[in-house]
């Protein structure tokens, strides 16, 4: 096991794929020369050339339609939308394009492309730069979404996903890329479309991914030390969406609570309740409760804008009322 | 052969169209191409051409008339000619009727008769309680009016069902006849006077009051007692008991259960219960012997006792009794009796009246078998006499079929060879 | 050109009206649903341009495309099928009147989101150029898309990057109801392309002879030179936008002035008067026409509806 942060894990995942398959290229805003504003593909275009590491004009459908149609004839881009935020300038090349090219061709041919995209909320960058649109992507059947919460995961999706022959939307969050795990040595894959259980408990179920995962697992830590022990399942991949380790915990604990950055209207934790209800009715002893941003456009202000997002002490909260 | 033109779609949302005027007339001839008529949409006034050359052999609809999509409105042909189907057949129906998805069987399954001697009786106000906690209730017989929810707002919770259950894991009672009551000896009133004591009820207690609150309050009790003649009952256990072990003879209790069971096979309207207007008549027979426990009482329950042997009775019930003492009550110990006894006989008790365990239709409360005197042909005795005294719901059954009842069960409390066979 | 490709052509432009004209029959019988753009009018325009190409170089068009489809060399009866939604036609009945497209014959859709195809045009190109090979991409669109943010994203990126992009617009003085004038703050749209210091091109869209020799040289110049070019090609669309387009954006005048310039007509008479075919020639080239156009109406109303699975299938690889 290597000890790396999450940033690490992502470029490590990018440069075995290339390295691997010479039809892998990246294309995005500030990727070659700049080094990504992430520092994600730092050192790439040196390695690489310009040829695989393409450095775009500020032109989302160009981005993402270019990686489509490359995609279609036989090539693996890895497109990067510099924030999440800016996807909604390339929505129709997104959801109408990628997701359905190959439903409404029959079947034609398949389009192996990734989207990277950065989201998520917590640097006073304003409401337009900090959102976690997730649930929007994942309500699209025709497009994989997946967003990994530790390193581990982050490079054993990132490299599935360049595999795989569908198109994913890989989702990282701005705050994670520091976060330090231990990563498997060597070559590993983890499977897109299956839940995992981060932390075994038997009080009660956390349902949560990405950004959720870190603040959750603090959240039990402290839970812990009262005795109370959480279960955490971290979906990893919105769509498709795997709740059977979800509903095994669910009906061993018989509460729960979602963990989310996204809204709470309309979100992540409404599909996952609504199927732990469907599902596993006679197992609800209480409500299953949501955890998510508030209800408001992410204000600049530093207080307001952590007063808006979800913390540790709401996880806690939450826990324990619907321990009740 | 004829052609038949219709009401074209002019639109991809165009549902209907109005004819408004007929441009060529019936009997007038028509050239391919030629403007047939004008429709009028919701969007514009169309003209529509014929798609075939000959004469107009008919208007179908007049003008003026307001036409669905694909509904035939003239035919063209030759004069003379015959309307035919053209030879591409007509608009195929929409796509094949999805079959309906099978929708998940919806239970409205008839509740079995050993749930719904069980069912919790239905609640004036919606009861709170979580799915799960139904659920399990639903699985243990329990009675969730009787169960206090210690959630939010009251809500009843797994854990509220788990206390229940395990109430009967309380510290362990004395064996079924407890020792003497200890001889008491004067002690002088302290000075002052000693406060009140206030001992909190237990959860058991309190669902036991719950019970026997509602019992007494709905059910139109009436009560038959019989004295039976245990001479011969008491012997033939004396002699049974020499060949068992200490810890397996058989009691007076065990040969009445299985009488009572064997009766309830002659009666089956005894071994029942009412729901609305309808008596359900118990296919098992599974007596209930009441056991003392710390905090209350518990009816541990002898399933299908008739077809026992009565040493497996016996062994049954001691097992029960022990774990009841034990606090290590099993759910099916306590579940699914159909009808109850209750013996006080280790107290010396003459006769009593017992309170029916609702939903059942009847309890027999057992007195002591003692020594007394008595008439036999005509000549003063001493016999064995016990009194044993049957409350029965009266919506469900009678004074004659109770006393018949008990007679019915003395052909084996006082004929107990009759228990063997 | 010898004397057997030029008759080919007349051929497919007169199955390609044939077609359109069956299929407007059937729409209004209501047994094809949706909408259903007609290219009647515009025949030379694929006609020229799809006999330009080598196999190799790939077509992508906007939804307008069952004369492209059909000049790529996708059967009538594949297009007759998907239009009525049968499992025969070439997208099994999911993509309809305006998805079709077949891999094999390099014919990549048929697309209904205006502009939307264009970046996915110089994504195809880009693959190309990846892989190392001098394909030529041909992306078609019509005046309207000329307009929309995808196009300047698409062409800019053309430039920049050297693909090799043909972007031909089919010039028809209507995006949809509203004509060029309205909605266009150039109207000579081919020098909208200069602003991408595009090299630029216009040609007569009713001639299938001047199209094909425009497409001929166009492609050569963007293979040749790894640059994008961007070819206007003026035409006229003898029916409405769409199936029941009332057609109140312009007079029937106008129209019938246009089809005096009937491209099947003008093709005609270029083979009649250069002797290259004489009218049997041609009356026998339009019998099979209808005969090859009724077989394949027969043929796709034979043909079943897909069946129910057909609803999962296809969404995602595994």
């Amino acid at each position: 096991m290597a000890r790396m942060t999450m940033r690490e894990a992502i470029s490590q995942a990018l440069m075995e794929e290339m390295d691997r398959d010479p039809s892998v290229f990246i294309l995005g805003e500030e990727v070659g020369v700049w080094g990504g504003t992430y520092a994600v593909t730092k050192g790439f275009y040196d390695k690489y050339g310009p040829k695989r590491v393409k450095d775009t004009p500020i032109a989302e459908n160009a981005i993402i339609g270019a990686a489509i149609g490359a995609a279609m004839v036989g090539q693996r881009p890895v497109a990067e939308l510099m924030t999440i935020n800016f996807a909604f300038s390339a929505m129709d090349m997104i959801v109408n394009q990628a997701a359905k090219l190959r439903y409404m061709f029959g079947g034609q041919f398949n389009l192996p492309l990734v989207i990277r995209a950065v989201g998520g909320g917590g640097r006073q960058l304003g409401a337009t730069h900090s959102q976690t649109p997730d649930a929007v992507f994942a309500h699209f059947p025709g497009l994989k979404v997946v967003s990994p919460g530790t390193p581990a995961d982050a490079k054993g999706l990132l490299k599935s996903a360049i595999r795989s022959d569908d198109p994913v939307l890989f989702i990282e969050h701005a705050t994670m890329y520091q976060v330090r795990g231990e990563v498997p040595e060597g070559e590993y894959l983890e499977p897109i479309g299956k839940s995992k259980i981060q932390r075994p408990g038997r009080d009660l179920t956390i349902v949560t991914y990405c950004k959720g995962l870190e603040l959750s697992m603090k959240a039990a830590e402290e839970l812990a030390r009262e005795g109370i022990e959480a279960e955490i399942v971290d979906l990893r991949t919105l769509r498709p969406l795997d709740m059977a380790p979800v509903l095994e915990s669910f009906k061993k604990t018989n509460r729960a609570i979602v963990v989310e950055e996204g809204w709470k209207s309309f979100g992540v934790g409404s599909e996952v309740a609504s199927r732990i209800y469907e599902q596993a009715f006679d197992y609800v002893d209480a409500p299953i409760l949501r955890v998510a941003q508030k209800e408001v456009p992410l204000p600049y202000n530093r207080t307001l804008e952590q007063a808006a997002l979800p913390q540790v002490a709401d996880i806690i909260a939450a826990a324990k009322e619907v321990l009740r | 052969m004829a052609e038949i033109i219709r009401m074209p779609k002019l639109g991809f949302d165009m549902a209907e169209g109005t004819l408004v005027r007929w441009v060529r007339q019936v009997g007038e001839p028509i050239q391919k191409g030629d403007i047939l008529a004008e429709i009028e949409t919701d969007k514009a006034t169309v003209e529509v051409e014929a798609s075939v050359s000959g004469v107009v052999l008919q208007h179908l609809v007049d003008q003026g008339a307001v036409v669905p999509v694909n509904t035939p409105i003239a035919v063209i042909g030759q004069p003379g000619e015959s309307v035919a189907e053209p030879a591409i057949p007509a608009a195929k129906p929409g796509p094949a009727e999805a079959p309906r998805p099978a929708s998940p069987a919806t239970a409205t399954q008839e509740v079995g008769v050993e749930s719904a001697e069980a069912a919790p009786s239905v609640a004036e106000q919606p009861i709170k309680a979580s799915p799960l906690a139904r659920r399990l209730a639903l699985e243990h017989h329990l009675d969730l009016k009787a169960i206090v929810g210690s959630g939010p707002g009251g809500r009843i919770v797994r854990r509220d069902i788990e206390k229940v259950l395990a109430a009967t894991q309380a510290v362990p009672a004395p064996a079924v006849a407890p020792a003497a009551p200890p001889v008491s000896t004067y002690t002088p009133l302290p000075s002052p006077a000693p406060a009140d004591t206030v001992v909190a009820t237990s959860k058991l207690r309190q669902a036991i009051g719950r019970r026997l609150l509602e019992a007494k309050q709905t059910i139109p009790h009436f009560y038959v007692t019989h004295e039976y003649r245990m001479d011969s009952l008491i012997e033939l256990r004396q002699r049974i008991n020499a060949y068992l072990p200490e810890a397996e003879k058989v009691s007076i209790n065990d040969f009445i259960v299985k009488a009572v069971a064997l009766t309830l096979r002659r009666f089956p309207n005894l071994n029942a219960a009412l729901r609305d207007n309808e008596i359900i008549q118990f296919g098992h027979v599974n007596v209930g012997v009441a056991v003392t426990v710390p905090g209350g009482l518990l009816t541990v329950v002898v399933r299908n006792a008739d077809q026992k042997p009565l040493r497996q009775i016996s062994s049954e019930v001691k097992a029960m009794a022990a774990r009841a003492r034990e606090g290590k009550v099993k759910p099916e110990d306590v579940e699914g009796s159909t009808f109850s006894t209750s013996n006080l006989g280790m107290y010396d008790v003459d006769e009593f009246i017992a309170i029916i365990n609702p939903p059942e239709a009847a309890i027999l409360a057992i007195g002591s078998a003692k020594q007394a005197p008595v008439v036999e042909n005509g000549a003063l005795q001493i016999g064995w006499r016990m009194k044993a005294t049957l409350s029965v719901d009266h919506r469900i059954s009678d004074g004659a079929e109770a006393a018949q009842f008990l007679q019915a069960l003395a052909e084996y409390l006082e004929h107990p060879l009759r228990l063997l066979i | 050109m010898n004397k057997g490709q030029l008759l080919d052509w007349y051929y497919q432009m007169v199955l390609i009206r044939r077609v359109e004209e069956r299929g407007a029959e059937l729409y209004q019988a209501g047994k094809i649903g949706g909408f259903m753009h007609l290219y009647i009018g515009q025949e030379a325009v694929s006609t020229g341009i799809v006999a330009a190409r080598e196999p190799r170089d790939r077509l992508i068009t906007a939804y307008r495309d069952h004369g492209v489809a059909l000049n790529c060399g996708i059967s009538a009866r594949e297009v007759m099928a998907e239009l009525l939604g049968k499992i025969t036609g070439m997208s099994k009945g999911k993509g309809g009147s305006m998805h079709m497209a077949s891999v094999e014959k390099n014919m990549w859709g048929g697309h209904a989101i205006v502009g939307a195809h264009l970046p996915i045009a110089a994504g195809m190109a880009l693959g190309d150029q990846y892989a190392g090979n001098d394909n030529v991409t041909i992306c078609m669109f019509g005046d309207g898309a000329t307009n929309i943010g995808y196009f300047h994203e698409a062409l800019n990126l053309s430039k920049i990057w050297n693909l090799r992009v043909l972007w031909v617009c089919e010039n028809n003085k209507y995006g949809m109801g509203t004509a060029v004038e309205r909605a266009s703050a150039v109207v000579d749209i081919r020098q909208k392309a200069e602003a991408y210091a595009m090299k630029n091109g216009q040609v007569d869209g009713m001639d299938v002879v001047k199209v094909y020799q425009a497409a001929k040289e166009t492609i050569d110049f963007v293979r040749r030179e790894s640059q994008p070019y961007f070819l206007e090609v003026i035409t006229y669309r003898f029916r409405g936008h769409s199936m029941g387009d009332p057609e109140r954006y312009r007079r029937p005048e106008e129209v019938r002035q246009w089809q005096e310039n009937d491209p099947i007509g003008i093709f005609r008479r270029y083979l009649l008067e250069n002797k290259l075919a004489d009218q049997k020639t041609l009356d026998e080239i339009e019998a099979r026409v209808e005969r090859d156009v009724q077989d394949a109406v027969e043929f796709a109303e034979a043909s079943p509806e897909p069946p129910l699975q057909e609803l999962y299938t296809d969404i995602f690889v595994d």
